[in-house]
């Protein structure tokens, strides 16, 4: 009985690595099909056509575009992601640097605002149709099509200039105490958290509300079960796998947001050493960071898929 | 004895629909019951009936209030107590047992302990005493194993044993008042039949007292003392079942009864002169799934079915949930592919899937679903539902397709000024008949009829199947008649065949056949048909 | 002894009743709630109409041409003169935004109904192909839809650089899989049902039971989903324009618009916070307009 369970997570991995491989095909495929070449961008408008060929071949950029994919992909298993154009070091070295930091602003962003979106949803859903869901459904709604870029600015304009509590921009380098972190993660976090929170509660409150809506929470009401009691034991277990859901999807979008938040701040993280390669077309970098963002929405989305599953009673308990 | 009386004056319910006045859905009624006594609140869709059962609980639905009267179960005034007062009430002293148990136990949590809470909440016992409680009435309900059923999910148990251990579940604390809410109306009649007798040992051994809401006059007539007929929230009429039913005094009663009693329609078998063969079925069989090395699929639903029906006849086919009837229709209809047998249409083959149908047959043979509301598209309005297939199949002008769509609005006897209406602005019995008169439309030899009555209140499906039968004696069209239902069956059929687990049991003359049932599962399923008399359930008993 | 089964035969399809096992009207909204629906509505109503008229007449209204340096003042606050102050080049910010939200809105909405046109169409399109092809037609779509939209966009720049006709590819490659989707699911569901069926009884073609039996049944759905994909085009295109990676000098859009002045935040100046302001009236107007509707029709259909 658990063969089953296992097998259908397993079948659910599966599917993902086919997932990721495809998308790892499009991005190829989309970054290769370049009108001018890398061999070009790196040896700049100057170089002699005897310069690019030999680093064309260097490069093994003859080779047929099959081939090439090839090599890509057994080097992002091997560890090794070529070179950035723009200043030679090795990709991976650069995003080894830049990673743990982006890592850190997303993980706070998750622990802050996972717990507070889940309680607003739980509370608008036992308030449903009172005060308290109707003014949380209005601010949810609001915030959740706010640009980042304008609560960043309102951010640094209130707590920056005006108040002068916070830096407007994040060093990470000068962290000494915990005090320091927390003034600069502070805007930051904000920032990310509006948006993520705001979606994750109306998400949870519509998967709470769906099965507080279903005849079997109506029967423990006339059992004589307690308001509370009725959310959190009887609909609230049945609601993980939609919750579970919609937190990876807000967490992939996290990922969106990161991009605003990391070049607003100036915070050295990940993100920001995209953009920098997207404004210097530096591919081999762009392309690493790409699989990097789109592993981790696959993996997040299959954990959800796979949370979905565990906490099926039907699937559990076969 | 635990029940208590109840008496009840002067219940109103308001419901506040979306943005409309307050309307009233149930006014002023009133009744009361002696400790032990069994009222059944009977009535059809929008009665309100199991609006006014839940008032009994001090509850009302989303959107609905209750805006006054009393509800007094043995010295409590229950519309008056405070909230706290309402949920120690609550699964303590009124109990409720819902329609389908599948959606009111919750899919996540065992059975047990589902079967326990209230008492462990109302603190009316300790966990070691309601487990025992629970297998001791797990057992007097019949229940297999009970000593393990209560670790089982909801999903892990049928239907008909979910509503015993929701049965169990709300006579756990001794209630003085309990509520049964159609609670045989999902299950089949031979699972009901069971479960009528397993909830009425109890309640009687237990002297409970209850309310019993049903639609189904006949199951009412086993279950209760005294019945409340409703009609739109009011009462039409209340006294002693037994007098109801042998001397009913209000029009509706008189109505309703003579829709449950079974007639053989006027005019539906004298038509029946046998004609040339319309539809031949040899050895029918339909299965899904891999198939094996022998050729046949791993899950079969319906296997070796023959069957000939002539011009201008109509046969029924029956059989409970899982018998494979409406595969039946579908594989005839070529919406399924069987995978052995085959099908001829007057007289030349038909092919098993749409594809390669001609057009004649396309319009000679016309199905009709059993839910009107899915059957009709609500884009689209009455006329252009009945002008399309005169469109495909006559090719007529607009002239001439207008005067045809008002003739068949007659043929059904419906008003033509709902022409311009879309589905959601009909009523249920007003889709169904316009179903019928698209079917009509293409001048059909065969329909394939799905239970097309069953999601249709009584009184509304009985005129369905009167106008059936019309039909078919004006027109000389030929049913194939699917139903779970026999009366309805044995009303307008010709012939009857029995379908148990995708196979023909028995198949002859319905009279013969229904008369006289030679297989044992047709004489379960005949004998299983609750009577319209007190006292049916027991002598049944007595004889299984 | 007539059974006729008023509420539920277990293979009864009226999932109104089978649902919650009740004839009343179930999720009946009270009626201060309507009028909230209402309020929201109009303020929606409000927001995003405004914007669509300056995108429409903005640039005929705009008191000064968009590039011209009419202050010596940079980062200038508002004045008779320049109501919403200046830029960092002392350019006139109510001009500039007037023409900006052309860009913007005007983008957005292309791509979004290209997103759904493609979308909702492939969706269709699917459901009448036979199962492999809508099988292959899925796994394309599922594999686009697993790149999240700023990916797919700085990917794409990063390759063929930044451009209108580029962003606009970049927009609808990462937001008509989504539109597929529900479009997909949609017509997959309604392609079951029995009034589906009883055409294909009656013989007829794939072509009409996808356009007159499928589509105004969906259309409405689809319509809905337009609306909020266009609020997400809005985000995204904005935010590529804020990373300076979306529309380019001497074009702007509003995301540029806040780009160019950046360097003013520190002052707190006029210039940067009015585009990012007017791009968040733009999405939430947009958004409570389109969450109004389709809430008053789902509480319509109970």
């Amino acid at each position: 009985m658990r063969n089953t369970l296992l097998g259908l997570v397993s079948r659910r991995l599966g599917a993902s690595l086919l997932t990721l491989l495809m998308v790892s095909l499009v991005i190829f495929a989309i970054t290769s099909l370049l009108p001018g070449d890398t061999a070009q961008q790196i040896l700049g408008q100057f170089a002699t056509p005897e310069q690019v060929a030999a680093l064309r071949e260097q490069l093994g950029l003859n080779q047929p575009a099959v081939v090439r994919y090839w090599h890509w992909l057994s080097g992002f298993v091997t560890g090794d992601l070529g070179q950035s154009a723009s200043n030679g070091m090795a990709v991976a070295q650069l995003i080894n640097d830049r990673l743990p930091n982006s890592l850190i602003l997303a993980g706070i962003t998750t622990v802050v605002s996972v717990p507070i979106a889940i309680t607003m949803g739980v509370v608008a859903a036992m308030c449903r149709g009172g005060l308290v869901d109707r003014l949380l459904n209005l601010v949810t709604l609001s915030m959740v099509a706010v640009p980042e870029f304008l609560v960043a600015t309102l951010a640094v304009l209130i707590f920056a200039v005006k108040l002068d509590w916070l830096p407007a921009l994040s060093y990470v380098s000068t962290v000494s105490s915990l005090g320091d972190a927390m003034k600069i993660y502070a805007m930051p976090v904000l920032t990310l958290c509006c948006v993520l929170i705001a979606q994750m509660a109306r998400m949870t409150r519509a998967a709470l509300i769906d099965q507080l809506d279903s005849p079997y929470v109506e029967m423990a009401q006339l059992k004589g079960v307690p308001p509370i009691r009725r959310v959190m034991r009887h609909a609230l277990p049945n609601a993980v796998g939609p919750i579970a859901n919609a937190v990876a999807l807000s967490l992939s979008y996290l990922l969106g947001g990161v991009i605003i938040v990391e070049t607003i701040f100036n915070y050295p993280g990940i993100a920001s050493l995209m953009v920098d390669a997207v404004s210097n077309r530096d591919l081999a970098l762009v392309q690493a960071c790409a699989m990097l963002f789109c592993g981790t929405y696959l993996v997040l989305v299959m954990m959800a898929d796979v949370c979905a599953i565990l906490s099926n009673p039907r699937l559990r308990n076969r | 004895m635990q029940g208590e009386s109840l008496i009840v004056r002067d219940l109103e319910i308001v419901a506040t629909p979306d943005g409309g006045e307050e309307r009233r859905i149930v006014s002023r009624i009133g009744f009361s019951l002696d400790p032990g006594d069994v009222l059944a609140l009977i009535g059809e869709s929008g009665s309100g009936k199991t609006t006014i059962a839940l008032a009994m609980l001090g509850y009302a639905r989303r959107g609905c209030r209750i805006a006054g009267g009393s509800v007094r179960l043995g010295q409590t005034e229950v519309l008056s107590l405070s909230a706290a007062e309402t949920r120690e009430l609550r699964g303590h002293r009124v109990a409720y047992i819902a329609q389908s148990a599948a959606a009111a136990f919750n899919p996540s949590r065992s059975l047990m302990d589902q079967v326990i809470e209230a008492a462990l909440l109302h603190k009316v016992m300790d966990r070691q005493a309601a487990r025992n409680k629970a297998i001791g009435l797990f057992r007097d309900l019949a229940l297999p194993d009970p000593e393990h059923i209560g670790e089982r999910y909801p999903h892990q148990v049928s239907g008909g044993q979910l509503q015993r251990v929701m049965a169990a579940m709300a006579l756990l604390t001794d209630p003085a008042l309990v509520i049964l809410d159609e609670p045989t109306t999902a299950l089949d009649v031979t699972t009901q039949v069971d479960v009528l007798r397993a909830f009425k040992r109890v309640m009687r051994e237990r002297g409970t007292t209850a309310i019993y809401v049903s639609h189904d006059l006949a199951v009412v007539a086993q279950m209760a003392d005294q019945v409340l007929v409703l009609n739109q929230g009011r009462e039409q009429e209340q006294g002693r079942i037994a007098e109801v039913l042998e001397r009913p005094r209000h029009a509706y009663t008189r109505s309703l009864l003579a829709a449950t009693r079974p007639h053989s329609l006027h005019g539906a078998k004298q038509a029946a002169e046998a004609g040339q063969t319309l539809l031949e079925v040899e050895n029918l069989g339909v299965g899904y799934g891999p198939v094996n090395r022998d050729g046949k699929p791993a899950d079969i639903v319906l296997r070796e079915i023959d069957l000939s029906l002539a011009q201008g006849r109509s046969i029924g086919v029956i059989g409970e949930s899982g018998s494979g009837k409406s595969t039946l229709a579908r594989a005839i209809a070529g919406l399924t592919a069987p995978c052995h047998g085959h099908v001829r249409f007057a007289g030349a083959p038909l092919p098993p899937t749409l594809r390669g149908r001609t057009p004649d047959q396309f319009r000679r043979i016309q199905m009709a679903f059993q839910s009107a509301d899915n059957a009709l598209n609500p884009a689209h309005s009455v006329r252009r539902l009945l002008s399309r297939p005169l469109e495909t199949y006559f090719h007529l002008d607009r002239d001439a397709r207008r005067r045809r769509v008002e003739e068949l609005m007659a043929l059904v006897k419906l008003p033509v000024d709902l022409l311009d209406r879309k589905p959601g602005e009909l009523s249920g019995g007003q889709k169904q008949r316009v179903n019928l008169a698209r079917a009509l439309a293409a001048e059909p030899d065969l329909i394939l009829c799905d239970e097309v009555t069953s999601a249709l209140d009584t009184v509304v499906g009985a005129a369905i199947l009167e106008l059936l039968a019309e039909l078919r004696q004006a027109l000389g069209v030929a049913y194939l008649f699917i139903s779970h239902d026999i009366s309805t069956v044995r009303a307008l059929c010709d012939e009857v065949m029995v379908l148990y687990h995708g196979q023909c049991v028995e198949f002859g003359a319905c009279d013969e056949v229904l008369g006289n049932p030679r297989h044992a599962y047709t004489r379960q399923l005949i004998g299983s048909v609750p009577e319209l008399r007190p006292g049916w359930l027991e002598s049944r008993a007595v004889a299984g | 002894m007539n059974t006729i089964k008023t509420l539920t035969h277990p293979k009864a399809n009226t999932p109104r009743r089978l649902r919650h096992g009740s004839h009343l009207p179930v999720a009946a909204p009270l009626r201060r709630n309507r009028r909230r629906l209402q309020l929201t509505r109009w303020i929606g109503l409000g927001l995003f109409g405004f914007w669509i008229l300056v995108a429409l007449f903005g640039p005929l209204l705009a008191p000064y041409p968009m590039g011209a340096f009419v202050s010596d003042q940079i980062f200038g606050g508002a004045s008779l003169a320049h109501l919403l102050g200046t830029d960092y080049m002392g350019r006139d910010m109510l001009s500039r935004i007037l023409t900006g939200a052309r860009y913007t809105v005007g983008l957005a909405l292309v791509a979004a109904l290209l997103s759904s046109l493609v979308g909702a169409g492939f969706g269709m399109l699917a459901v009448l192909l036979p199962r492999w092809l809508e099988e292959a037609v899925r796994r394309v779509f599922d594999t686009l839809i697993s790149i999240p939209s700023k990916m797919m966009a700085l990917v794409m720049v990063s390759a063929f650089g930044a451009s209108i006709p580029l962003l606009i590819t970049a927009t609808v490659l990462s937001y008509a899989p989504g539109a597929f989707r529900i479009a997909h699911s949609l017509a997959a569901n309604l392609s079951t049902m029995e009034y589906v069926q009883v055409a294909q009884t009656r013989g007829e073609g794939r072509l009409y039971i996808a356009t007159r039996e499928i589509f105004p049944n969906m259309i409405q759905s689809v319509l809905t989903d337009m609306g909020m994909r266009f609020v997400f085009i809005v985000l995204l295109l904005s935010g590529m324009s804020f990373l300076g990676l979306g529309v380019q000098p001497p074009a702007a859009d509003l995301g540029s618009l806040v780009r160019e002045n950046i360097g003013g935040l520190s002052q707190g100046a006029l210039a940067v916070i009015a585009p990012a302001l007017a791009i968040g009236t733009l999405t939430i107007g947009a958004n409570l307009l389109i969450d109004s509707l389709s809430t008053s029709r789902a509480t319509h259909k109970e």
